[in-house]
């Protein structure tokens, strides 16, 4: 038997274990970040055209908790959660800053257009630099920034109502206090 | 009652399958005739028990029968009857009996169709396409059981997902699964091969007519599936590299590869390892693709509900179906002989190359499409691999893959002679450089890769009918001769050239729609005009009308060119009551030099609406030329070598030379 010839089914054992791990062990969405507690990093960035004045760090630190969402024009999950930023935004619950991954100026405006703009600032982040300082594996992400601009948790991937219920409401409710 | 015959029938189909997948095994190992000959009429029943059962969920659904829970899931007794039928396959459930219908109708083709094989190959063709049948049937007995009742019986259904309420849509799976199940038939008479322990050209003569059907019908399906996100998710996008809309794309790309290496079985005996493996990997991506958006391992927008038992059963299913069937071709594979030998430059190596990179490809979209779940494993993280990722790395792939395209049918087999070819291509390369100077030259700023795809094109486009035209020897003798040897041509080198040609009005409508299109987004008040692309659009202003189950705010444009009469378009946004949920219907007008593409949006209080409007050129194109490409497929399929090259197998077999290296085709 030549090894060569058992070079796929190798393969394939290696994909079938991560499935197997991923949908037995894996619990979704929780991550430790080392970025917890931390100041948010510095940085200054464009506004997607059209779309407010452009988004640095001294903006977070706003005297309120604020959210900082991650998202492209080309991610699919972001227009899952879209809908909820907007309602957000209606209900004047919580300011959200949006930070544009890796997309272009015109693509991130007319996706602005279509879906509508729940962004307070946004900050076009094109080559990725600022994600990698945040710390950002994939889009979308949503970062929850405390008054004094640090990084107090992140949702990764799209937020839904129940997940804005239990893990954003509490920080909005304890920075009343 | 009917669904309690449907579900008898169902699990009669089971237990027929299972004898299936035993018996006719046994028979081909002990040269049993009586054993062997059970899988025809296997294959039959089961058949006609699944199609049973299909009858039976359709009339649940016909006369909306809300004691079954599939029905009261995903169906309304307001909907439409075209969405009634549709609404069957268009839920989890449904699509995988439908998936489990076309297995036992494509069983019982071989049964019927496979009169000239040998009996044993035949047997063990029909008893894994058996085996297959038992692991669908299980899953859907055990974990997704259509005739589940419901008690109570609720009043009326919740309705199916008004996206799903479209006649695109209701065509797309079907389509689809007759594609991926095509694949199912190839990678059965790849195993039979590995138990055989032998492929000669004709087995490749058989395998590849089912790999042409499974591959038009991929065709034909995927090019739907973009066609419906075109038009109805509203913002003009028809690919996203969706984890769904992958999992269809690399078993096409995989069909693709094994197309063109079948040829090289067939017709020089040579690649046969590699045939089989491609055989047993594109359908393995079938199943992925079915699988791998119901198992709850991958999030998308088009997943089905997902369910951990099921997630466990999938697994368990791949594991075996693949893990097993590779395993089989790690053992076996090595005993293969091997076939002709070629230089390579010739024919064989342009297959190859096309087979590289069609195989690349298909990788690196696994890749990205896995890799959420490889991140999620190692790290923790859910992300979503974006078009950037897919486009850096598939088109570096596709571009050298199109080049090779023009140049690969001038090649001779064995041996071939590239400076005298691109000699040969001298016209085409011409042509494409006059295209690209042309359009650079009216407008400079024109993206390099627009350049590039144009240029490909023409490249591929002239190429292709400079490679025919060569065949009829064209301009080259009388137009009667010429005629004379169109008509002896065979039907596949016929249908090679008109599918490449559908790849080339591919490129061309991806490549200028994205180039040239222009676009007005912003808030218009009846009466006002905008020009876009050449046209002017007066907004005549909207009105709220009434669906059969859903209401809609439906908007007047007049499209016309200066002095023209123009058309009329009247794009809706509909808001459908079960479930609540708002779509959007696009206006199109669809022309051959551009679609004219309407949506309207919000009202903004004050009367005016938020509208966007697209020109966007030759973007039909890309349809055309997905329908001109399954067209290239069936015109190969239609040839008589294919449809005559059975008997010419039980010729070869009375000679008693099983190994057949170096026959001629």
């Amino acid at each position: 038997m030549r090894l060569r010839f058992l070079i796929p089914v190798a393969t394939f054992a290696g994909i079938a274990v991560v499935m197997w791990y991923a949908l037995f062990i894996l619990n979704l969405t929780e991550i430790p970040t080392e970025f917890v507690s931390r100041p948010a990093p510095e940085f200054s960035l464009e506004p997607v055209p059209g779309y407010g004045p452009g988004l640095a760090q001294a903006d977070l630190a706003t005297g309120k908790v604020v959210l900082l969402n991650v998202f492209a024009s080309w991610c699919v999950a972001c227009m899952a959660e879209h809908p909820i930023f907007m309602e957000l935004k209606a209900q004047d619950t919580v300011d959200i800053y949006g930070l544009n991954y890796k997309d272009t100026p015109d693509a991130a405006a007319q996706w602005l257009t279509r879906h509508g703009n729940p962004y307070q600032r946004t900050g076009m982040d094109l080559k990725g630099r600022v994600g990698i300082d945040f710390g950002v594996y994939g889009v979308p992400e949503t970062f929850i920034i405390s008054s004094d601009g640090k990084i107090l948790d992140k949702i990764i991937g799209p937020v839904s109502k129940d997940m804005f219920e239990a893990r954003i409401r509490p920080f909005l409710n304890g920075a009343g206090s | 009652m009917v669904a309690e015959i449907g579900q008898f029938v169902l699990i009669l189909a089971l237990i027929t399958a299972i004898f299936q997948g035993v018996f006719p095994l046994f028979g081909a190992a002990r040269s049993s005739q009586p054993m062997m000959r059970f899988a025809n009429n296997a294959a039959f029943v089961q058949f006609l028990a699944i199609t049973g059962a299909f009858i039976c969920l359709t009339i649940g659904y016909v006369t909306s029968d809300f004691s079954i829970l599939n029905v009261t899931n995903n169906s309304h007794s307001l909907k439409p009857m075209l969405y009634k039928i549709s609404g069957v396959w268009g839920n989890h459930e449904g699509s995988l009996l439908l998936w489990s219908w076309i297995l036992a109708l494509f069983g019982l083709a071989v049964a019927v169709f496979g009169r000239n094989l040998p009996d044993s190959l035949k047997a063990r063709v029909l008893a894994v396409q058996g085996m297959i049948g038992v692991g669908f049937l299980m899953f859907i007995l055990f974990t997704s059981n259509p005739f589940e009742r419901i008690d109570p019986a609720p009043l009326d259904g919740s309705g199916l997902n008004p996206l799903l309420q479209d006649p695109g849509l209701a065509f797309h799976p079907p389509f689809l699964y007759l594609g991926y199940v095509g694949l199912s038939v190839t990678f059965s008479f790849a195993i039979a091969a590995l138990i055989e322990g032998r492929v000669d050209p004709a087995w490749a003569r058989w395998v590849r007519p089912w790999t042409l059907a499974a591959w038009g019908f991929l065709t034909i399906g995927i090019a739907l599936g973009s066609w419906w996100a075109y038009y109805e998710l509203g913002w003009g996008g028809w690919w996203f590299w969706d984890p769904v809309e992958n999992a269809a794309f690399m078993p096409w790309l995989a069909a693709t590869a094994l197309l063109h290496s079948a040829i090289v079985v067939e017709k020089r005996d040579a690649l046969k390892n590699w045939t089989i493996l491609l055989a047993i990997v594109a359908f393995s991506l079938s199943l992925l693709g079915t699988f791998l958006v119901r198992s709850g391992v991958l999030n998308s927008v088009h997943a089905f509900a997902s369910d951990p038992a099921r997630g466990v059963f999938i697994l368990i299913f791949l594991i075996f179906v693949i893990g097993g069937s590779l395993l089989l071709y790690g053992i076996r594979a090595p005993m293969m002989k091997g076939g002709g030998l070629f230089a390579p430059i010739s024919r064989e190596g342009a297959l190859v190359l096309n087979n590289l990179l069609l195989s690349t490809a298909t990788a690196t979209i696994l890749l990205g499409t896995l890799y959420p779940i490889f991140l999620d494993a190692f790290t923790g993280a859910k992300v979503s691999v974006g078009p950037p990722y897919f486009e850096a790395t598939f088109l570096p792939l596709a571009i050298p893959l199109v080049i090779a395209m023009a140049v690969g049918p001038f090649l001779a087999w064995k041996r071939g002679d590239l400076a005298g070819v691109i000699s040969r291509l001298t016209f085409a390369l011409l042509l494409s450089f006059l295209l690209v100077g042309f359009i650079w030259w009216q407008q400079t700023a024109t993206p390099v890769m627009s350049l590039v795809g144009l240029g490909l094109f023409a490249w591929l486009l002239v190429g292709s009918l400079l490679e025919w035209s060569e065949r009829v020897k064209l301009f080259r003798g009388p137009l009667l001769s010429s005629w004379r040897r169109t008509k002896q041509l065979p039907r596949s080198a016929h249908g090679m050239t008109v599918a490449h040609i559908g790849v080339a009005l591919v490129i061309l409508g991806i490549t200028a729609s994205e180039t040239w299109q222009t676009e007005h987004l912003g808030v218009m008040r009846p009466g006002e005009t905008v020009s876009v692309g050449g046209y002017d659009f007066r907004f005549d202003g909207a009105e709220t009308v009434a669906g059969p189950n859903y209401e809609a705010v439906r908007g007047t444009f007049l499209a016309s060119t200066n002095g023209g009469k123009g058309v009329y378009l009247f794009p809706e946004q509909r808001q459908y009551s079960t479930p609540p949920m708002e779509t959007t219907e696009a206006a199109i007008r669809p022309m051959l030099s551009a679609d004219l593409y309407t949506v309207i949006g919000e009202t903004d209080g004050t009367g005016g609406y938020a509208v966007r409007i697209y020109h966007k050129p030759f973007i039909s194109w890309i349809w055309i030329g997905s329908f001109v490409m399954f067209l290239g497929g069936a015109l190969s399929l239609s040839d008589r070598r294919l449809r005559l090259g059975a008997p010419r197998r039980a010729r070869r077999q009375k000679a008693a030379t099983p190994d057949l290296s170096g026959a001629k085709g």
